[in-house]
């Protein structure tokens, strides 16, 4: 067996910039299935890719210009009518920027 | 039996008065109320609406207008398509309970024809699948063996065709999820060009791979479909501006001297002795038909699958951060703060697969490893697509087989990377940005459908649909049914 390609430093790392809450043993699984992945994906190195230009698109695309027309939005209302938390014309979460000094409220509306 | 009916069929008994809208999408709620608990193709039925649409295009062949050839057919939908005030989850909890407010544009293209909408189908959460088992719900069951898999990720779309559930259903393909899920259960799909068909409205997955496609009974309900969703839409910018041709008019048209390209890379250890004779008996009758085949080299083929697990998870990776509690879906109470909302909502409400590709594609975009993984993939994406060029400087079509295998049994394919490998004949063609079908080409001793890939250039649809219309008219594979009422 190869040296493993992913810690679960690197797990935890991950799952931070990812914005995901693992479980210890999601996160096991997630570094042993990951190895497997990486390991099969090092196949490419094998290729001479030097020279080589990327493609992000493979049909070729520039920039897509439109009339700067002022068009209607959908309502306010039916764009609202999905959050989890809305309140009057806004979205709500919890407190974002610690006030100096003072607590941060925990959260407690959701 | 209206449910057996082509959509042209059934549009000819509408047309003539043998049948009405109303009458085909009773039979259809009908059906899908006795069979949909064994195949389980549907996660939302909208009978209500699809009765109230039935009235509405009974109506206008009443008064001899009806607005096209779709017009009064029941059709369904992936469950990746916004439906406006139709619940839509993506096979995800965190979508659940979801009601968008607007029609993706092939749904207001599919309703501005008077198609009547019987509900939405069953998929690989966030279409990250080959088989439905990644649906947060329930895993659709194949209509030909109730104990495999219906291949995914539109595995509810292509079922509910197979089992005469809708008269036509869309899809999507980022890796293969319409052609490998039409050759699992024995239909007609196709995978358009990147930019033939407007995304507006369709949950992303990958954006420079996703494309959306009809699964259809024959060759020339699929061309329908392909048509009537076609062509530049304003609200996406991915669109193509290149004019849609008559596809039903390119059906009529014979192979004789079609050059077709047999890829040597497609015919390797690993594919099932019954798949790849059936395929090769295809290509024999296609030569019958007129056509010269003669054999092509796609040499990265083997490369196009690693290169596709770093691009569609990174891709993923990206567009999946709008699920974050706030302006839609699920949210988990009880949280510090706002980082802490987001990350206990995401790990709560993504199911195990997309928590995967979710993290592969953050891993592969991040701080010191994206020249390794993100940059490289991007580069052999490139051989992968100039093999495509230069075989098609000899070849109109390329045909091979859609999956190495048939249909798996369900729970079969445990580790993601074995679940991954069954895409490996479809995934070049999304690298490439190139339309594809899938169409039955046999079936295995134990009565498994298998599928037959056609991939053309870039735009050239109507080629591929002239192919599949040929061989279909020459083999009696459409003729079978699987035997639902039986079991």
């Amino acid at each position: 067996m190869a040296e493993a390609k992913i810690s679960m430093k690197d797990v935890d790392h991950v799952a931070r910039l990812s914005r995901l809450t693992l479980t210890d043993a999601e996160k096991e699984r997630m570094r042993r299935e990951l190895d497997g992945i990486l390991t099969y994906i090092d196949k490419l190195r094998a290729l001479d890719t030097e020279g080589v230009p990327p493609t992000s698109h493979a049909v070729p695309m520039t920039n897509v210009m439109r009339d700067d027309d002022p068009r209607p939005s959908l309502p306010q209302e039916d764009m609202l009518q999905n959050a989890p938390d809305g309140s009057g014309e806004f979205f709500r979460v919890p407190r974002i920027i610690e006030e100096s000094g003072g607590e941060v409220r925990n959260g407690e509306r959701c | 039996m209206l449910t057996r009916l082509t959509v042209h069929e059934l549009g000819a008994r509408f047309r003539s008065g043998e049948a009405t809208p109303s009458e085909a999408t009773r039979a259809y709620l009908d059906r899908i109320g006795a069979l949909n608990p064994k195949v389980k193709a549907y996660l939302t039925q909208t009978a209500d609406g699809a009765l109230a649409e039935a009235a509405q295009a009974d109506a206008r062949f009443r008064s001899k207008c009806p607005l096209s050839l779709l017009d009064g057919v029941p059709v369904g939908l992936k469950d990746v398509f916004c439906t406006r005030g139709v619940e839509t989850t993506c096979g995800s909890q965190i979508l659940r309970g979801f009601r968008p407010p607007y029609d993706a544009t092939v749904v207001a293209r599919l309703r501005a024809a008077g198609a009547v909408l019987l509900g939405k189908l069953n998929m690989d959460e966030f279409a990250m699948g080959s088989s439905t088992e990644n649906s947060a719900f329930f895993t659709t069951r194949n209509p030909w063996d109730l104990s495999r898999v219906p291949g995914g990720s539109s595995g509810g779309s292509a079922a509910a065709v197979a089992a005469d559930l809708a008269a036509a259903t869309l899809g999507t393909d980022t890796g293969g999820s319409i052609r490998q899920p039409a050759a699992f259960c024995g239909t007609v799909g196709l995978k358009p060009t990147y930019g033939r068909v407007s995304r507006y409205g369709l949950i992303a997955f990958a954006s420079s791979l996703d494309q959306v496609g009809p699964f259809g009974k024959d060759v020339a309900d699929t061309a329908l479909v392909l048509q009537t969703i076609a062509g530049h839409d304003p609200l996406d910018a991915t669109s193509a501006t290149i004019p849609v041709p008559d596809y039903a008019a390119a059906l009529s048209q014979g192979i004789t001297g079609l050059k077709v390209g047999i890829p040597n890379e497609y015919f390797i250890e690993g594919l099932d002795p019954e798949v790849e004779a059936a395929v090769r008996g295809a290509i024999a009758t296609l030569e019958r038909l007129g056509a010269e085949a003669q054999s092509v080299s796609l040499p990265h083929t083997e490369y196009g699958l690693a290169a596709y697990y770093v691009i569609a998870p990174a891709e993923a990776s990206s567009n999946l951060a709008r699920y974050d509690g706030v302006k839609y879906g699920l949210r988990v109470p009880g949280a510090r703060d706002v980082i802490d909302m987001y990350s206990r909502t995401r790990g709560a409400g993504f199911g195990a697969e997309v928590k995967r590709r979710v993290m592969l594609g953050t891993y592969a975009l991040s701080a010191g490893y994206y020249d390794a993984y993100y940059g490289k993939a991007q580069k052999v994406r490139t051989l992968v697509l100039r093999d495509f060029q230069r075989a098609f400087e000899h070849v109109d079509v390329i045909v091979a087989p859609t999956t190495p295998g048939v249909a798996f049994k369900l729970g079969e394919r445990e580790d993601p990377l074995q679940m991954y490998l069954n895409d490996v004949f479809t995934i070049p063609v999304n690298l490439a940005g190139l339309p594809g079908l899938s169409m039955p080409a046999g079936f295995t001793q134990n009565g498994l459908p298998i599928g037959l890939q056609i991939i053309g250039k870039a735009f050239d649809e109507a080629t591929i649909l002239k192919v599949a219309k040929a061989y279909e008219a020459a083999t009696p594979w459409r003729e079978r049914k699987p035997e639902l009422e039986a079991r």
